[in-house]
Parts: structure tokens; sequence; C-alpha cells
């Protein structure tokens, strides 16, 4: 596995040119995430209309990897309703978990939460066990944002 | 050229490779490799007279006995200590709080001061802050200046009678600043207050006489030092140790116990609760023993040469950004750095599949790293057996960073 094959040239764009930056006022739903070891560190806002993401911002720093996946998630789940969502984060979890991975090859592609797009550039860092929480980050972050939506 | 490339034999980890590469250890700051000689030292003593110290009437325990006191000594002269002064701790960490405890507990009460720089390790800053939290005692941090250099002016102006305490490190293990630790001793001691050194980076990257340094307690562990994890030291001046009460209670640091109340051991032992990590203490006599035979003169000597030419390579990388003193009379072997606007993780994911570790992150030192105004560093760090190839190898390693990233 080359270095080539981690930092691949999407990941390197999003985390130079990261997507949705920022926050929103008086957001739907709202989650803070940090990887303490790292010291990366992640704001999620979403804005719900009818159980669908309709807008969403990020702030936070960290490495590319977990900052280009923020970035990617971000543009996936827009427009997306909630359980298209938590069925996306299943998708890319299972991605990163070196037990499962090879379960995706069998997903329908005609379901919107089984299809990752750019964020399959993620699936090298499976080749770097610790950088993995890395690139979980966003999606940790956002399962919180929508579980405190559910209380 | 005060060449020690020849150690590197000494030390069985550095042979290894790693992703197909020859290791280049380049994280010595966080914990040091460790050479043969201490290695076998451990091995031996588990094998031929292990046994507890300070209790069996058998000769195994007579000569674990002996050779866990020894080791008390050589640590000891290794500082220009006497061996009472010497308390074995489970590291830096446990002599840190040991003192906050030990001595803030019955020393500091509301409206105290305790000066802490803004360079410390979280080891000095989280039991002072636990200490203030129950006793009242304030915090205050001596600022760092623009050269990465301790604000000696602001904590001439910080210090008055309200100080109790002032702690610091003996040499930073994010910009490897090191501080006149005399001076600032004889400074804060003017004013009345305890003098504390954190000397885990100090004591493995320059020689240290606790007679000249001037301070009431030394801190240091084993594990940076060429020695074994689980063991460290706390040097205290006689008669503030022979006051300060125990941290922890337990086996071995009693004289006598009943039960309305017990009497301490005589120091240091008051001060090591427990069975205490025998072996470990044996291996640290031995990390010692290696040090003194290269002499830590030559070590001083060998790191600021390293650390002279490893700023001045990466000085050839104008995307390199370090962040500590420039002149080497200051500074000890540890360089944190940033290249453009890569994060700290990617350069050491990226020089780790060259064989090259770094450590990538705070440092355990979060107020510094926020006052560099960055999240993280990354951090090269030297030791007797890092050589100017394991430099050239950095340097290269970060052209391939810059080319991954497309840095110009």
């Amino acid at each position: 596995m080359s270095i080539e094959e981690l930092y691949r040239e999407v990941i390197l764009d999003h985390y130079r040119n990261p997507r949705n930056r920022g926050s929103l006022d008086h957001p739907d739903a709202h989650a803070e995430g940090t990887n303490p070891l790292c010291g990366d560190e992640l704001t999620l806002d979403l804005r719900l209309e009818e159980d669908r993401v309709t807008d969403v911002a990020i702030q936070g720093q960290g490495c590319s990897i977990s900052q280009s996946s923020a970035s990617m998630m971000s543009q996936a789940i827009k427009g997306k309703s909630t359980d298209e969502i938590r069925e996306l984060i299943a998708t890319f979890k299972s991605m990163m978990d070196i037990e499962t991975a090879p379960i995706q090859a069998g997903l329908d592609p005609d379901r919107p939460g089984a299809v990752l797009g750019d964020l399959e550039a993620l699936q090298g860092v499976r080749k770097f066990p610790v950088r993995i929480k890395c690139a979980n980050l966003a999606w940790t972050t956002l399962e919180e944002a929508l579980r405190d939506q559910d209380d | 050229m005060n060449d020690l490339s020849h150690l590197r034999l000494d030390f069985p980890v550095l042979q290894r490779r790693v992703h197909g590469k020859p290791l280049v250890f380049l994280d010595s700051a966080a914990s040091s490799q460790k050479p043969k000689q201490v290695l076998d030292v451990m091995d031996a003593a588990y094998r031929t007279y292990y046994a507890n110290v300070h209790r069996g009437a058998y000769l195994l325990s007579e000569e674990s006995t002996a050779a866990y006191e020894q080791a008390r000594g050589k640590v000891a002269r290794f500082i220009n200590a006497a061996r009472a002064e010497i308390a074995f701790t489970r590291g830096a960490t446990t002599a840190l709080n040991t003192v906050a405890f030990g001595w803030g507990m019955d020393h500091l009460r509301a409206g105290d001061r305790i000066v802490l720089t803004m360079m410390e390790h979280h080891a000095n800053v989280v039991p002072w802050q636990l200490v203030a939290r129950r006793t009242g005692a304030e915090l205050v941090y001596v600022p760092m200046t623009d050269d990465y250099r301790l604000d000696l002016k602001r904590l001439s102006e910080l210090l008055d009678e309200r100080v109790k305490v002032v702690s610091f490190t003996g040499m930073s293990n994010v910009t490897g600043t090191m501080p006149p630790v005399a001076e600032i001793a004889g400074l804060a001691r003017q004013c009345g207050s305890l003098v504390v050194v954190d000397a885990a980076q100090l004591v493995t990257h320059a020689p240290v006489d606790v007679q000249q340094l001037g301070a009431d307690f030394v801190a240091f562990s084993g594990h940076k030092m060429l020695g074994p994890t689980g063991i460290g030291a706390l040097w205290g001046r006689p008669e503030v140790l022979e006051e300060m009460e125990p941290f922890e209670g337990g086996g071995e640091m009693i004289s006598d116990v009943r039960l309305d109340g017990s009497t301490w051991a005589p120091v240091p032992h008051k001060f090591e609760a427990g069975t205490p990590p025998i072996i470990e203490a044996i291996g640290l006599g031995a990390a010692v023993d290696y040090l003194d035979k290269i002499g830590m003169e030559s070590v001083r000597r060998h790191e600021m040469e390293l650390t002279a030419y490893a700023l001045s390579r990466l000085a050839e990388l104008p995307a390199v950004r370090v962040f500590g003193p420039a002149e080497v009379d200051h500074r000890g072997g540890v360089i944190s750095f940033a290249l453009a606007d890569v994060h700290p993780h990617d350069v050491a994911t990226i020089l780790d599949q060259d064989g090259i570790a770094i450590r990538a992150g705070h440092h355990c030192a979060k107020p510094l790293t926020r006052t560099l105004g960055v999240p993280a560093t990354a951090r090269a760090s030297f030791q007797v057996y890092t050589t100017r190839e394991d430099v050239d190898a950095l340097v290269d390693g970060l052209r391939r960073v810059q080319e991954v990233f497309r840095v110009d």
C-alpha cells in the first residue's frame, strides 16, 4: 500500500477546500466531537425539515483525514432523510472496519444510504489503523447530533 | 565532532526495520530506547536473585535489597546527591504529585500563589491544579518570550511574598528550551518560595548537579533516560523531605502501625509505600551506569552538535517552521515544527512509511501548543544513539511529505 493511496487527490482537495464550513443560526441538531489523543475537533450543525437534512455546517481543526471526511460527509448527507443518513453512517463505518468491509460489495446501489461516492476515497485509511478514528470522527459526531434529535 | 554513533549497536531495537526500511527513531523525548546493558541487568535480576526487598531474612531478599539500594546510590551520585535524598517513584508524574499533595496540602492556603510556566508538561500543571482547588491557592503562569525563552523579567515581577511554590521544567518537551534553572531557583528562594524542578527531559540531556541547581525538589523518570518504565525518582533537600508528609500510605513506609495511628519509616522509605518496582529500579541503576560511562558532558556536547545540524538542515526547507530557540546553548535536542499547512499527524503517517518515528500532537503540553498558535506540532527528539544520518533521513522524509501534499 503506497502513501499515495491514502492521500488521494480528492482527500487533499477536501482538506484544503473544505465544503459547508461554518455554523448555522439556531440549528435543529448540533454536536461536538473530539479525538483527545490527536486533538482533532469538530462542531456540526444541522438544519432539518420534516426529517430531512436541508443544511449542514462544520467547523473544526485536525488532520487531512478527519477534516476531509467531515467535508465529504457534509456533502453526502445534504438532502437525505435521517433514515438514509443512518444507513449511510452504517455503510461508512463498515467500510472502515477491517472485518466488515467486504460486505459492501453486495450493497444495493439504488439505495441512497448505500452509496458513498467520493467517500470511498477514504477506504485507504483502513490500512492505517491508528488513523481510522480520524476518519470516523465526523461520523460519530453526526450520530451524536441525530441521537439528540431523537430525544 | 563528538561521535557517539558506535552506541547504536547497544540498542537492539534500532537494528529492526519498519515498513521495510531501517528504523529511524526520533521520539526519544516521549520515551527512550533501552541498551542491552539495561535489558541484561534486568533479565539477570529476575533469573538469578529476584525476591521482595527490605523484608526477607534469606539470601535472595538480601541480594535483591542490596541491588535495589545500590541502584538508589547510583541515581543519587548521578545528580550529585546523597542516597537518602532519593525516593523512588513510579516516574516524574508520581514524584510531582508527591510534592504537590505531600507538601502542598500542608503548606498552601487561600491567597497563596503557585507559579508555573507556560511551557509545563501536564504532569507539572494538573497536580498543582488539583491541590489549588483543594487549598484555595492561585496558579500563575510565567509566559514565554517571542524567541521561545522563559520571560525572566515577568517572572521577577510575579515573585512576591504570596508565592509559596515555583515549579518549572528544566527543559521543555515541546520547544527544547532550557531555562536558567539556578538563576530562577535563586530568585524564587529570595522570596521564600519552595522550588520544584521537573527534570524529566533535562536529566537525560545535560549534566544535573542538585548542589548547583538550588532547588528543593527535582523530579524525573527512568524511561526517558534509557531505563525502564514504571520507575522514577524524587530528589528532595533533606530537611524538606524530613518534614514532608507521605503522599501514599501502605507497607514498607511505616515504622510502627497501631490502630490509632502510625509512625513513618525514615526518609526516603516513608515515600515508598508498597512493594516498589524493584527490577525497574535496578534497571534504572544500569541506565545511569551506561550514561555515566559516556559522561553527561559528552552527551550534552553530542546533542548540541546534532541539534545545530538538524536546525541547519531543516532551514533548507522554507515550508518548515521550528518552534524553539535558535541557539543551541539555550536548548536541548527536542525540535517541534510545522510543515506548511500539513497537519502533524499526516506528517507522522508519511514519515512512518519511510521507517521514521516522530511524535505528532500537543505533547501533553496543551497550554504551550495553544500559545504557539497551533493545535499540534510535529516533534523530532534525540538521544545518545541519534545520528546525523537520522537527521538526514528526516529531512528526506519531509521532502516526501511535501511531494505528497504538493507543498512548494
